[in-house]
Order: structure tokens, then C-alpha cells, then sequence
């Protein structure tokens, strides 16, 4: 579905990502880990175009993706920034609305609102409540029930779990299988790896700019140098 | 104090306000800030002289038509300068309205620094309340309707408005013509009120001043524009007794309100009907609601 080929990104004069080339099928959930400074929020914001790349290319179901965000959107990719970024003085609803932005389609969108609200009761009940006053949890709900709002194919999560408590860690990632279930293909950025890998379906490990391992999520949980980097576990017999 | 005084105050207000009411649109629900809407007023009101008294138009159309070519010049100068970051955006419109004055006041034509003399009075307290009126409904309008969302959207969170699919630099754009469209209305509106224009008036103080209003009132709230622009016109007035000390007080008064309520006189609330029946004790279905909200 997704193809991202070659692809080289650049902060000023530093090398952000060397040749990054994945690949994320249809209805998978794809995770990327890595440590700080990796290049996986990089990688992310280039495919929603918030990011140039200089090289490279990103084919989105069999097509070039164009370069400016909102149209980006419009093909049917959103990303739910890291931070969450939710707009503080809006209420939840306007917020999650606002997530509608590109869509006309009235039928759709209440059908959507109450999808959101399905996954995410919280939400539902503070809909009137100005989104600044939410809990750091409730504000990634709403960050990832508005990027839902624009109805995409494919969703690019960036530290969802960032600063959250353990519960809300486990919530969080028991909904992004719901989502996966709702037919939505995901690109997952974590810190968590752990809780990533364990999620998803295949997975990219990325070091300095470039993918240095590659597999089924169930193989990089158990791949000796996985574990050593990023899960804290100490191998003693490394092949 | 006779009447013909209280009158020049009151359309003195009103035409600040349609300012105030345009910069507010930039600088409260855009978030971006403008030292430069003197220029555009300035701009306004020299076409608008300029189409009814060489051109011979009407009134009313060339005010609206000088408006519209404050517009098209922001146009211009948003395609070169909204691509820039906040601050820089803001040293940049400083520029421009310090530039559209120099411009002014070396082309001969319009008179040059000398100033353009003999306007023929046309406006009286009913125009400028009609402007007035036109000018909140328009806003209140745009601010309520998925348009005014997406710019608030681009104040709060640029980055999150782009990744939801906002285009962001296009609001931002539209942002600023409704904003220079309104600076040049007030700026026509004060031409053919003082009969008299001189670039000198469209100064970087007259950007401050309009800033201050817009901030002074609470960013994002239309009803606060109104009420500061209102109160930072009439409160020099009534100062005049007090001769040189006079913008010393009034610096004072503005300084000591923005301590006691930071987030401006209505701090991103609207005075709604409902407000007021609360405030009043008459009880209200679902008060709580009544727009925007706290801040």
C-alpha cells in the first residue's frame, strides 16, 4: 500500500535519513523503532509532507504521493503528530470536527463522530469541554480520534504513548488494534518497543538514518540485538 | 462638551473599531502578528480619495473599492512574507508599513508629505455605524463558519492543522486580505472624515496602537475589539485635561489593565445575549455553554 523507496531527508546540513526504503501492506500494523535521533519522526513527517525529502520516492497505492500536506490528507493518509498537538481552545467536538475537515460527505462524518465515540467513551463525555482541560491521556485519544475523523486508509502514529501512565499505555495500544480491526492500515513510531512489536504485524528498526533490521514483529521481539538495545534485556549466549 | 465634539469621538471610535475588527481576525484568530496595518490603511485611503474625487465614483463604492486594493496589495505582499515564521513575519509587515508610507510621502501625486488637502466631508456617525454593523456581522459570520475554525485552528496548532489536511499558508493568506480589506475601509473612512490625508498619520505608531487594541481586548473575541477599540479612543479624550500628562495616564491605564487581566479585557469570550442574562440573574438553559468559553 505504502512504498517509500531510497529515501534521504535532510535538517539543514545533518543527514537525516540515509536511503530509508519500507514497506507497509494493507491492513497491517507496521511499527518502526529505534532510539532517539533515529530518523523514525523524520521518516513519518516526510510522508505526511511535513518533512522534505531531497531524494527518493513514496508511492501510495500504486501511485506518487504529492508533497503538500493537505493534499496528502486528501489521498487518504493522516498523521496523529507526536505531542498530540490537539487544538487547547477548541472543545473536543470542534477538535474532532475540525479532523473533517476535507470531507463533505455529512452521512459520513456523524457515522465517523460515532465511530470515534465508540472507541473512545471518554471523549463522548467531555465533548463540550474545552480540549486544553483534558488529561494528557484523553488529549491522544482525541489527537488519534481526530486524525481518524478525515476517514484515511492509512494512519502514521507518532509516540502515542509518549508521557503516559502505564494504564493508559495499555488503553492506548488496545486501541490501536480496534483501529487496525476497523480496516485501517497503521505506521507505528514508538519508543516503547516492547509494546510496539508486540502490536504490530512487521517492523523496521532504524539506527542514524538507515533501517538496520527488518522482519515479522514476532521475529524482531525475539532477535538477540532487539532485545540488547531496545528491550533491556541482557543476552548472554549471542549468536 | 457640545455635541459636534462627542460626535468626532464616536466616529473616531467607530472607524478604529472597523480596524481593530480586522486585525483582530489576523492577530486573534490567526495568530499572527502585524505592525504594518497602517499601510494598509494607508493604502485605503488614499485609492478611496483618490476614486471619488479624480475618479468621481461614489462614495460609498470607493471606500469599499479602496478596501479591495489594500486587499490586493496584501495579497502581493502575503505571497512573498506568509511563508515566514511568526516573528519574522511580523519584522516583515513592519517594513512594508513603514515602506508604504516613505512611498507616500515622495509621490507627488497624492501630495506628497505635504498631505492631500480639500477631501469633501462625507462621513457622519449613521455611515460609520453602518460600517460598523456590516463589519461585526460579516466577522461573526466567518469566525462561526468552518472557515473561522481552520484559521483558529492555525493559531492554535500549525503544525496539527496542516497534519489533519488545513491548508495552512491559504488561510493564512485569506487571513490577511479580510484583515487589509478592513484596515483600507477604515483608512478610506478616515480621509473622507478628516478631509485631509498626510502619510504622517499612517505611522508604525498607528500599527502599535491597533495591536495594543486588539490585544488589550482579549485575543480572539470580537466583542473584546469592539469594547477596547472604543475604550482606547475615548480614554485620551477624556484625558485631555490632564494636557502633557495626557499619554502618560494612558500608558499607565494600559499597563496597569494588562497586569490585572493578562488575557485582556474578554480573554477569548464573546459578550453573547445569554451572557448577559446570566451576569443579570435571569436564569438560562445551559449557561455553562455560551461560547468560546475559558481560555
Amino acid at each position: 500500500m505504502l512504498e517509500i523507496k531510497n529515501l534521504h531527508a535532510y535538517y539543514g546540513g545533518i543527514h537525516a535519513l540515509k536511503g530509508v526504503g519500507i514497506s507497509v501492506s494493507e491492513g497491517e500494523i507496521v511499527t518502526i523503532i529505534g532510539a532517539n535521533g533515529a530518523g523514525k519522526s523524520t521518516l513519518l513527517n516526510a510522508v505526511s509532507g511535513i518533512v522534505r525529502y531531497r531524494e527518493g520516492s513514496i508511492f501510495f497505492k500504486g501511485k506518487p504521493l504529492p508533497r503538500l500536506p493537505h493534499l496528502i490528507v486528501k489521498r487518504g493518509i493522516v498523521q496523529v503528530p507526536e505531542g498530540r498537538l490537539i487544538f487547547a481552545n477548541l472543545t473536543v467536538k470542534d477538535n474532532l470536527m475540525l479532523g473533517a475537515y476535507l470531507r463533505s460527505d455529512k452521512e459520513g462524518i456523524k457515522r465517523d463522530l460515532e465511530k470515534v465515540y465508540e472507541l473512545f467513551p471518554r471523549l463522548k463525555e467531555r465533548e463540550k469541554q474545552m480540549a486544553g482541560t483534558l488529561s494528557g491521556g484523553e488529549q491522544q485519544m482525541l489527537a488519534i480520534g481526530r486524525g481518524l475523523m478525515s476517514n484515511p486508509e492509512l494512519i502514521l502514529l507518532d509516540e502515542p504513548s509518549l508521557g503516559l501512565a502505564p494504564i493508559m499505555v495499555e488503553t492506548i495500544f488496545r486501541v490501536i488494534k480496534d483501529i487496525k480491526n476497523l480496516g485501517k492500515t497503521i505506521l507505528l513510531v514508538e519508543q516503547n518497543a516492547y509494546k510496539a512489536l508486540s502490536t504490530a504485524d512487521s517492523a523496521y528498526m532504524l539506527e542514524q538514518g538507515r533501517v538496520v533490521k527488518s522482519g515479522r514483529a514476532a521475529d524482531l521481539i525475539n532477535d538477540p540485538g532487539v532485545k540488547e538495545s531496545y528491550l533491556g534485556v541482557k543476552v548472554n549466549n549471542r549468536s | 462638551m457640545n455635541w459636534f465634539y462627542i460626535e468626532g469621538v464616536l466616529i473616531l471610535a467607530g472607524i478604529n473599531i472597523i480596524a481593530v475588527l480586522g486585525l483582530s481576525l489576523l492577530t486573534g484568530f490567526t495568530g499572527l502578528f502585524s505592525f504594518g496595518h497602517a499601510g494598509f490603511m494607508a493604502i485605503g485611503a488614499y485609492s478611496a480619495v483618490y476614486f471619488g474625487e479624480r475618479m468621481g465614483l461614489p462614495f460609498a463604492v470607493s471606500v469599499v473599492a479602496g478596501g479591495l486594493v489594500a486587499g490586493l496589495v496584501s495579497l502581493f505582499i502575503g505571497r512573498l512574507t506568509l511563508k515566514l515564521k511568526g516573528d519574522y513575519f511580523c519584522i516583515a509587515t513592519l517594513g512594508f508599513g513603514e515602506a508604504i508610507r516613505l512611498v507616500l510621502d515622495n509621490v507627488q501625486v497624492f501630495g506628497g508629505a505635504r498631505g492631500w488637502p480639500g477631501i469633501p466631508l462625507k462621513v457622519d456617525l449613521v455611515t460609520v455605524t453602518i460600517f460598523n454593523i456590516v463589519g461585526i456581522l460579516f466577522l461573526m459570520f466567518l469566525i462561526n463558519s468552518r472557515h473561522g475554525r481552520s484559521m483558529i485552528a492555525v493559531r492554535e496548532e500549525e503544525l496539527a492543522a496542516k497534519v489533519i489536511g488545513i491548508d495552512t499558508y491559504r488561510y493564512k493568506v485569506i487571513s490577511l486580505f479580510i484583515s487589509a480589506v478592513y484596515a483600507g475601509i477604515a483608512g478610506g473612512l478616515l480621509g473622507y472624515y478628516l478631509t485631509f490625508l498626510q502619510p504622517k498619520l499612517f505611522g508604525l505608531q498607528k500599527s502599535t496602537e491597533y495591536t495594543i487594541m486588539v490585544i488589550f481586548g482579549g485575543i480572539g473575541s470580537i466583542s473584546g475589539s469592539v469594547l477596547a477599540a472604543f475604550i482606547l479612543t475615548v480614554l485620551p479624550e477624556m484625558l485631555r485635561s490632564f494636557a502633557v500628562w495626557r499619554f502618560v495616564i494612558y500608558g499607565a491605564a494600559v499597563i496597569f489593565i494588562m497586569i490585572a487581566r493578562p488575557q485582556g479585557l474578554m480573554g477569548g469570550k464573546e459578550i453573547t445575549l445569554k451572557g448577559i442574562a446570566g451576569i443579570l440573574g435571569i436564569p438560562g438553559r445551559n449557561r455553562k455553554t455560551a461560547r468560546s468559553g475559558e481560555v
